[in-house]
């Protein structure tokens, strides 16, 4: 049997490396995958720790359900936005667009 | 009893209909609904007064004092309470008969003479809202009831006066209206407090005094503080320079406002407050006298002189207002055989007077009409255009004049009387300011109605009388003056609520009379023909006193010197100076370094999303080393 350990490695790995892509990305395509491959090693977490430490319980499944409906509608809304964006600025480099600051 | 709230209520409804619908009425319609509230009011009135009069007196022969309503509105403590009331006794219900028809009267008369005058749907508003607090302040049940009316009666009387107000006199007039007699209620206020402190009510009798100790050093005082109030009000010298100027107004709000109601109402207050004039404070009460007599004397001998016939009106106001504050001031107990005569003969004059004075005002206003003037140069030989109004008008002078069987005559006669057994000085005084003002209210007469007359301007435009809708108020209010002296009024009124017979005396009688008719003589003598060389040679002869008195003796321009070159300059401008420099300055500071602080520290916003994230991430992980160590 896989151990738990496991599968948090691989949650562990798909986190950082989307904080690193996050912060590191020009392209705020590439930065929605980022925080996409967040979220997935989050929802990895959920069903693991449900699976492994309270096999009785359906908590953390549903509640990986649910992070992946928001996470889509999340998704749709940011293309949406960057659609915009681009219409406008001709551009969907993260280092244009400061122009909401102050 | 149950429908006096009406009273009250009519009015305001019809204010707010006119006030929130005028908008979209015709005039007349506008005009038909405040003078039917109006006349329902009166008719309430009425039958208020009918009921209150003809129920059986009590066991010690006054009227029952009614409260058919009241309502408990901040109490403070157990005898300190703010009340909003309905109060019946002889004298509010006097006052309800009297401001009822009298502003029934303008209300008619109105119709005619603001006929076609824009915002013709606000002055009834403004009408029926001066109505409602005139009326709210004679019943109110408490002298701070009557404290908010007499406040709403000044705001009335402010947008009454300023009903023109395209026009900068108007409009300065309705301020120093306002200006004046809030500066006059300023006083009225503290009394109230005092009052309300050392005696523990705000209630109007003497035995709903709990004094504290030392309360009764301090009771004079703050009735003295409320005579200020009321001073302010009836135009008393020296706070009377607001009256004349308030003429500006349409003439029938003078001559239900500056004439008849409001004016009276500082002498409706000390009356209200006579028994603890009497029980605490007689000595204030003689000062009060003492003005009353002054304030006389001044106005009438300005009277004599001015040549706007609103003008010479409003002097005569003051000086009639003198004689009613006399009256009371003049009493020394509370009964009416034995030094109180004053008070019965201050309020029966208080009624006739705001009978045919609101009577010379609606003559004045119908002259005015007819002429487009108020100056008396433009008028002179109207008797042949204007018969009903020179009847009715002379029936008002004689009743003023103190001519028998005229309502003035029995009114004055008491007034005189209670002068006359107070002191035989203060008798004589006042018995030739009567004289006064029978010359100058018939040096008035004659030069409107006869004198010189000004063909130049009557052949351009012909005179005429004026519709009946005007001409209807003369008449009655005529009719009244005519009756008004036969009314048993020492039944209704009087100073402790027994019945009391009113007899002539005399002695008093014929010499009034006698001096009336040498000076209503010398005033035909000097003003009845076209040329009047006995007037201007006594205006040359006596030039300086002359201008002095056309100019109101520089009353006005004392007061100009006092505010402007006395408080404005040494009081207000260093007021003003530091509300700039200190008190905006320190606000001024406190914007500026936020707003410099911020300035300073924003370039740290960058706009950058990764560098927010950046520390974003560098704080998460801060956190858990925290938490974990």
């Amino acid at each position: 049997m896989i151990q738990m350990e496991y599968y948090l490695v691989v949650s562990t790995i798909m986190m950082f490396a989307g904080i690193y892509g996050f912060l590191t990305r020009r392209n705020t395509l590439a930065i929605l995958i980022s925080i996409e491959l967040m979220l997935n090693a989050t929802d990895v977490n959920f069903a693991v720790f449900n699976r492994f430490l309270f096999p009785q319980g359906m908590e953390g499944h549903f509640f990986a359900l649910f992070s992946i409906a928001i996470s889509a509608a999340e998704t749709a809304i940011a293309i949406a936005i960057m659609i915009n964006i681009y219409r406008n600025i001709r551009s969907i480099q993260v280092r244009n667009l400061d122009e909401l600051k102050w | 009893m149950e429908l006096t709230i009406l009273i009250l209520i009519l009015p305001f409804l019809c204010f707010l209909i006119l006030g929130i619908g005028g908008k979209w009425m015709s005039h007349r319609s506008a005009g038909l609904i405040g003078t039917t509230g109006l006349g329902l009011v009166t008719l309430l009135s009425y039958l208020t007064a009918w009921n209150y009069f003809s129920a059986p007196r009590l066991a010690d022969g006054t009227y029952a004092t009614l409260i058919p309503y009241n309502f408990e509105w901040l109490p403070f403590t157990e005898t300190l309470h703010f009340d909003l009331g309905i109060l019946l006794d002889p004298i509010s219900v006097m006052m309800l008969i009297v401001i009822s028809t009298v502003s029934l009267m303008v209300h008619i008369y109105s119709l005619g003479y603001m006929k076609g005058e824009r915002g013709f749907q606000r002055y009834y508003a403004f009408l029926s809202l001066f109505s409602m607090s005139m009326l709210g302040l004679v019943v109110a049940t408490n002298i701070f009831q009557m404290y908010l009316f007499w406040e709403l009666v000044g705001v009335s009387s402010y947008l009454l006066i300023g009903f023109y107000y395209t026009k900068p006199s108007a409009i300065a007039a309705s301020k120093k209206a306002f200006i004046v007699t809030r500066f006059a209620d300023l006083g009225f206020l503290i009394g109230i407090l005092i009052y309300g402190y050392y005696g523990g009510t705000f209630g109007f009798t003497p035995d709903s005094v709990a004094l504290i100790s030392g309360g009764s050093a301090m009771l004079p005082l703050a009735l003295g503080l409320m005579f200020i109030g009321g001073a302010g009000k009836s135009a008393m010298f020296p706070l009377h320079i607001w009256l004349p100027d308030a003429m500006e107004g349409p003439t029938p709000v003078s001559a239900l406002i500056h004439a008849a109601t409001m004016v009276v109402a500082g002498v409706y207050l000390v009356a209200r407050m006579f028994p603890l004039f009497t029980a605490y404070a007689p000595d204030t009460l003689h000062i009060i006298a003492y003005v009353g007599a002054f304030t006389a004397f001044y106005a009438a001998s300005v009277a004599c002189v001015q040549t706007d016939i609103k003008r010479v009106l409003a002097f005569s106001t003051i000086s009639q207002i003198g004689f009613m504050i006399v009256a009371l001031g003049v009493c020394t107990s509370a009964d009416p055989h034995h030094g109180g005569l004053g008070y019965m003969a201050s309020m029966f004059h208080l009624f006739t007077h705001a009978m045919f004075k609101a009577l010379l005002f609606l003559g004045a206003g119908s002259v005015i009409h007819a002429v487009h003037s108020n100056e008396m140069s433009d008028m002179g030989g109207l008797r042949k255009y204007m018969p009903i109004t020179r009847w009715t008008f002379l029936i008002a002078c004689l009743a003023i004049a103190g001519i028998p069987p005229f309502s003035g005559f029995f009114s004055k006669d008491e007034i005189l009387a209670a002068c006359f057994h107070f002191s035989p000085v203060m008798g004589w005084i006042m018995t030739v300011i009567a004289a006064m003002t029978a010359f100058y209210m018939f040096r008035l007469y004659y030069g409107i109605f006869w004198g010189k007359e000004n063909k130049e301007l009557h052949s351009h435009h012909t005179p005429h009388e004026s519709p009946l809708t005007m001409s209807f108020p003369l008449m009655f209010l005529a009719g009244v003056t005519f009756v008004a002296g036969f009314i048993p009024f020492g039944h209704f009124v009087s100073s402790n609520g027994e019945a009391y017979d009113i007899h002539l005396n005399i002695q008093v009688a014929v010499t009034s009379i006698v001096i009336a008719l040498l000076s209503i003589g010398l005033a035909r003598y000097m003003y009845k023909n076209e040329k009047q060389p006995v007037a201007e040679m006594l205006g040359k002869r006596f030039k300086g006193l002359h201008t002095a008195a056309s100019n109101r003796f520089y009353i006005d321009e004392v007061y100009q010197y006092i505010t402007h070159r006395i408080i404005f300059r040494c009081i207000s401008k260093p007021i003003a100076w530091f509300d700039r420099h200190v008190i905006d300055g320190f606000f001024d500071f406190l914007a500026w370094a936020t707003h410099t602080t911020s300035d300073e520290i924003r370039s740290l916003q960058s706009g950058q999303v990764q560098q927010y994230a950046y520390v974003f991430l560098c704080g998460v992980l801060g956190l858990i080393l925290l938490l974990i160590l």
